[in-house]
């Protein structure tokens, strides 16, 4: 599976996402631990941006806040004009189910629904007739290749399969923000690809991503490379031009 | 690199003239090694005092035809069946940048680290977009599949390459982490710390040094005793 060269993020248009200032301290006194130490980032339309970091530098701390399934100690989380921290809650489950697409690091189906309702039931919950919603699920997971596991319970499937149905549930319906935490863990090195060059296509088609990963060959799908160390934003990377690319290093190789 | 054997590869479906070769070798690798024609015809010359090609005959514009020989196509079959040799490892200024900055004052090994890295995903993520466009074209059914697929050959080891570097600046950081937080509290892995990561580093290598076989990377057989697969 294949995906057009993706388009520039439109700048001018308003992120989809904004996290300005972020901090989040677990614990307090002595066990206190700063996962994150003011984190600002953006992210627009059609832009994938990767998050790499040694273990413990916030990656997961980040997504679930941008996310809204955590607050942040002090800081501001935009989605989409909302500043989920002081959203209600009601709003802030309705943007959660709606806007936000989730991968978390541990998959996390709902053991007592099969592939199918896994992904469905969100979109229920949301006011999708359940006709719709199966249909919505079906076509997702054929997209991923898994239509012969609709009707299976995640103890039915293995441990890349339960991973690719979650992707398929956060890719579901027209979500504006994808946030994926290393969800290529179980998948090997073909699967993780093709889950890859999905990501990719539903940003290209205009919607905002981040990924958490360990792999610089994932992470090499995004238009930009965030490095996290100990809380904090140190570098980052920007795309450039593919076709200026050989011409210059080539030489001194 | 090997152009000779390239070109021999190049000549072997039928007689070809010098900037036909160039541009043929370019199309096949994606321009990733872009050759001169000074560089064809020097090797040519090579290849046809060592016996390999022979010069013969010319096209209607007037361009000298080279012909692969029967020791050519001996040749270039022992080249397909001999592996590339690793057995001295090409000198790598990125290791030998890194050997240094261990025990050199002054010298933030974290941000070197770090400036690498950015260099080298920043070059995956250009790979991977020019991956995407060959596969896209192979899935098109462009005109010319055989290219497409030779360049994508070549742009996947390029991808693997930087990944494997990406992943040892990883490992080397994690690393140096480890070693400065067993170092003791007062060395924590804060941007002080690689200045101390870096000393522990030097002092925890010469400390382990005399009964290191299990816990240090295996040298390649025959090259023990020269510590490390750096030297020439
Ligand atoms: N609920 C919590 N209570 C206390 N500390 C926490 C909690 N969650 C995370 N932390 C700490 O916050 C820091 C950042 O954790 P986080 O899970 O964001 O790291 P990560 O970059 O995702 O790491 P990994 O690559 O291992 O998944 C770590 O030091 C972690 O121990
Ligand atoms: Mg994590």
């Amino acid at each position: 599976m294949t995906t057009q060269p993706s388009l520039q993020p439109q700048k001018s248009q308003q992120p989809v996402l904004q996290l300005q200032q972020l901090t989040r301290i677990h614990g307090s006194g002595a066990t206190e631990v700063h996962a994150l130490r003011g984190v600002n980032l953006d992210v627009f339309p059609g832009e994938l941006v990767a998050v790499m970091g040694p273990s413990g530098s916030g990656k997961s701390t980040l997504l679930t806040i941008a996310g809204g399934l955590d607050a942040p100690t002090s800081g501001r989380v935009i989605v989409e004009r909302t500043d989920i921290t002081k959203a209600d809650r009601k709003a802030m489950a309705a943007l959660r189910r709606r806007s936000i697409g989730y991968v978390f690091q541990d998959y996390n189906l709902i053991p007592a629904l099969t592939a199918a309702e896994n992904i469905a039931l969100p979109r229920e919950l949301d006011g999708t007739s359940a006709r719709r919603a199966r249909s919505e699920a079906l076509a997702a997971l054929e997209e991923m290749s898994l239509g012969h596991l609709a009707d299976r319970f995640p103890d039915e499937m293995s441990g890349g399969q339960q991973q690719r149905v979650a992707i398929a549930r956060a890719l579901v319906g027209d979500r504006r923000l994808v946030l994926a935490d290393e969800p290529t863990g179980a998948l090997d090195s073909e699967t993780g690809e093709s889950v890859l060059a999905l990501l990719r296509s539903r940003c290209d088609a205009g919607a905002a991503g981040i990924l958490v990963t360990h792999e610089p060959r994932f992470a090499a799908w995004a238009d930009r490379v965030v490095f996290l160390r100990d809380g904090a934003v140190v570098d980052q990377t920007a795309r450039s031009e593919a076709d200026s690319l050989l011409s210059g290093q080539a030489a001194e190789r | 690199m090997s152009i000779r054997h390239g070109l021999l590869a190049l000549l072997e479906p039928g007689p070809r003239y010098g900037s036909q070769l160039r541009s043929a070798f370019e199309s096949r690798t994606g321009a990733t090694w872009p050759l001169n024609v000074g560089q064809v015809y020097t090797t040519l010359n090579r290849l046809e005092r060592d016996g390999m090609v022979v010069q013969e005959g010319a096209d209607e514009a007037g361009h000298a035809l080279y012909v692969i020989t029967e020791q050519g196509r001996s040749e270039l079959r022992a080249w397909f069946a001999t592996p590339v040799d690793r057995a001295n490892p090409p000198r790598d200024e990125l290791a030998i940048k890194l050997a240094m900055a261990v025990g050199t004052p002054g010298v933030d090994i974290r941000a070197v680290i770090q400036s690498q890295r950015h260099h080298t995903v920043k070059a995956m993520q250009d790979y991977t977009r020019l991956k995407a466009q060959a596969l896209a074209a192979i899935e098109g059914g462009g005109s010319s599949e055989r290219d497409d697929i030779a360049w994508l050959l070549v742009l996947e080891q390029l991808i693997f390459q930087t990944e494997a570097e990406a992943r040892w600046l990883d490992h080397c950081e994690m690393r140096l982490i480890r070693l400065s937080a067993a170092a003791g509290p007062a060395a924590p892995a804060g941007p002080e710390a690689p200045r101390a990561a870096a000393d522990s580093g030097s002092t925890a290598t010469a400390r382990t040094r005399p009964g290191d076989g299990a816990a240090e990377p295996a040298v390649p057989t025959g090259r023990r005793g020269t510590r490390g697969p750096f030297r020439r």
